[in-house]
């Protein structure tokens, strides 16, 4: 970040005040882009906010007159919405302490190089990255794990990854050997050094997974289509997606159908809005460490 | 001190020098003593074992249905071998080549296209001077790589929308004819593509910008002193500098095209566009998840994730002549 400073400081300072017209012409396309990224999801903020009306409107919506909140009160007549949330924010919760834990340990372990058969294991586990039996077996391997319709099938298969484990076992090569060393000295025992002195150090990294881990359970739907299909146990992208692709699906009481016409379009603004917000309220506080983390997992070795 | 396995000692006696003969005969002691040094290690290795075991081997041994006539009541051993019958139906049939041409047509266009944007971004960005105006820019374009192609594909539904969508709002206003632009084949590759950019562009570029980032400043001093324009200096000094990081990652590009985004297509396509748009990965999730063809389905997977694992093999090889790229 430094360097870059520097460097426009100085390329600023040198040319100096010449009137640059690619500079100008590269600040409006800027512009343009900053359009192009942000307007679609201003459109579907304003369009929940519409009336039916005044939804089939012709031209760009950047203000939604009159204000209106019913397709927010239409969605919340029933407790689809509500059911959603809860079992994503279940997920997520769950599934990222599980996933911290178990790769955690797993990458201190792999982490010791005098460790038997370190190089094996290592290798045991990033052979998946590369290699999967496929949608249909790993399918059929729920059913015959007995996962089928249960929460676990959500959180289990994602309990941690070998890009994780190296990852994490990268950030604990770094750690000196001298924090361990003193533990043992003071009389902690193996287990107490790695859950208590060493975990912390590793928090930077392990923060940085949870954050993965976490956006990674909110967004997913493919595994709860194909592994869980009670409504009790919808999760908020799949209520959507249910919304999304209308027709005549029935979730619980909150019947597609109902919405004719124009009332539809408000409608599925709204649940994308609700799906969106904890996303876009988080992001500006997440962002930078979302940055630090791609750039973290970027470094190896 | 245990006894060497049986054999053990055979082998000493024929083949290896005495002095290493006797480092061998301690090996396995000492192995013992090493596990049983390390015994804590291994007891936190066992989640992630299990894990991997349960649910990556597990799934891998299964992918054998392929070359068998699954029954479900029979499980993966009990069905009966039919060799390469299911591989021999897919060449032969119309659907497969149709998923297969789709998959790497529209993989290759994602490269060709996707590929240089954020690359271009990222040159764009560092040539923004107001550090302020820079940041807002890169905050929103990372935007859309946080949210699920569920969202992203509502989205773009409501812009694209036949009735009230923006685009067509615009096309209408250009004297153009709405349409329903996602039931168009001619048009729904390039609205993949397009969307596919807007989506992972702004994240796509962080890599190139800390590239960027790590050039030596001096250089581009000497540049500016020698009278260098911005596009010179692009040319000459930004563009080399960062082409390692621009090769390791084209090549890792690469080795993806089996995999043409399944997300991405399942939540924007529909039948009309079938002959365009169906990939292998959705094609394998109609056939064995909604049609129960387990095992023509999963032949069809076995064989995207063969040539999958030659393509991130063969990538992985190159990129280790870069130097330390490699992922060991």
């Amino acid at each position: 970040m430094a360097a870059t400073a520097v460097r426009q400081g100085v390329g600023a300072a040198a040319s100096g005040r010449r009137f640059r017209p690619w500079g100008v012409a590269n600040y409006l396309l800027m512009c343009v882009l900053l359009v192009l990224f942000a307007y679609p999801f201003w459109d579907v903020l304003v369009l929940s906010f519409t009336t039916p009306e005044n939804a089939v409107h012709i031209g760009l919506r950047l203000v939604a007159f009159p204000l209106t909140v019913d397709a927010y009160k239409r969605i919340f007549i029933s407790d689809t919405i509500l059911i959603g949330y809860y079992n994503t924010l279940l997920r997520t919760v769950v599934g990222t302490a599980i996933l911290i834990a178990v790769t955690y340990c797993g990458a201190y372990a792999i982490s010791k190089k005098g460790l038997p058969f370190r190089r094996t294991i290592t290798l045991f586990f990033l052979f998946t990255l590369f290699f999967d039996g496929g949608l249909i077996a790993t399918y059929l391997n729920m059913r015959w794990l007995g996962l089928l319709g249960s929460r676990w099938a959500l959180i289990l298969p994602l309990a941690t990854s070998a890009w994780y484990l190296v990852i994490t076992r990268n950030f604990l090569l770094t750690v000196p050997g001298e924090l361990e060393d003193s533990a043992f000295i003071d009389g902690a025992g193996t287990i107490r050094t790695v859950f208590s002195v060493i975990a912390p150090v590793c928090a930077p990294v392990l923060a940085v997974l949870a954050l993965w881990s976490a956006v990674g359970h909110w967004n997913a739907w493919f595994d709860a289509l194909l592994y869980v299909s009670d409504r009790d146990k919808l999760v908020l992208q799949l209520v959507l997606r249910r919304i999304l692709t209308g027709g005549p699906s029935d979730i619980g009481d909150l019947n597609i159908q109902m919405f004719q016409g124009t009332m539809l379009e408000t409608v599925k603004a709204a649940t994308i809005v609700v799906t969106i917000g904890p996303i876009i309220l988080l992001y500006p506080f997440l962002q930078r460490y979302f940055v630090k983390g791609l750039l973290i997992g970027a470094l190896k070795g | 001190m245990s006894t060497p396995p049986p054999g053990e000692e055979l082998v000493h006696l024929s083949s290896v020098a005495p002095d290493a003969a006797a480092r061998r005969t301690s090996t396995w002691p000492r192995l013992k003593r090493e596990l049983y040094r390390y015994r804590h290690c291994y007891l936190l290795l066992l989640p992630a074992v299990v894990f991997f075991i349960l649910f990556h081997y597990r799934p891998m041994y299964g992918a054998l249905i392929a070359f068998k006539d699954y029954r479900m009541v029979d499980g993966i051993m009990g069905s009966p071998w039919v060799g390469m019958k299911h591989f021999e139906w897919l060449f032969g049939g119309y659907f497969f080549l149709r998923v297969l041409k789709n998959t790497l047509i529209i993989s290759a266009y994602r490269i060709a296209f996707g590929f240089p944007a954020p690359i271009l971004l990222a040159l764009l960005l560092n040539a923004v001077r107001h550090l302020g105006f820079k940041k807002m820019v890169q905050s929103v374009s990372y935007l859309p790589h946080f949210m699920s192609w569920v969202i992203l594909g509502g989205i773009v539904s409501q812009m694209l929308h036949p009735m009230h969508g923006v685009v067509n709002d615009i096309v209408a206003l250009l004297g153009g004819e709405r349409r329903l632009f996602l039931g168009d084949p001619r048009l729904f590759r390039g609205i993949l593509i397009g969307t596919d950019i807007w989506q992972s562009i702004g994240w796509g570029s962080i890599v190139y910008l800390a590239a960027i980032a790590g050039i030596d400043a001096e250089q581009y001093e000497a540049a500016v002193i020698d009278g260098a324009s911005g596009f010179a200096q692009a040319r000459y000094i930004t563009i080399p500098s960062i082409m390692p990081v621009i090769a390791i990652m084209f090549i890792l590009r690469l080795s993806g095209i089996m995999s043409a985004g399944f997300d991405q297509i399942f939540n924007l396509y529909n039948s009309l566009v079938y002959e365009v748009a169906d990939i292998i990965d959705t094609y394998v999730y109609r056939t064995g998840i909604q049609k129960y063809a387990y095992s023509q389905a999963a032949a069809v997977g076995l064989f995207k994730n063969v040539i999958g694992l030659a393509a991130v093999l063969s990538a992985h090889a190159v990129v280790r002549r870069f130097g330390d790229y490699g992922l060991w």
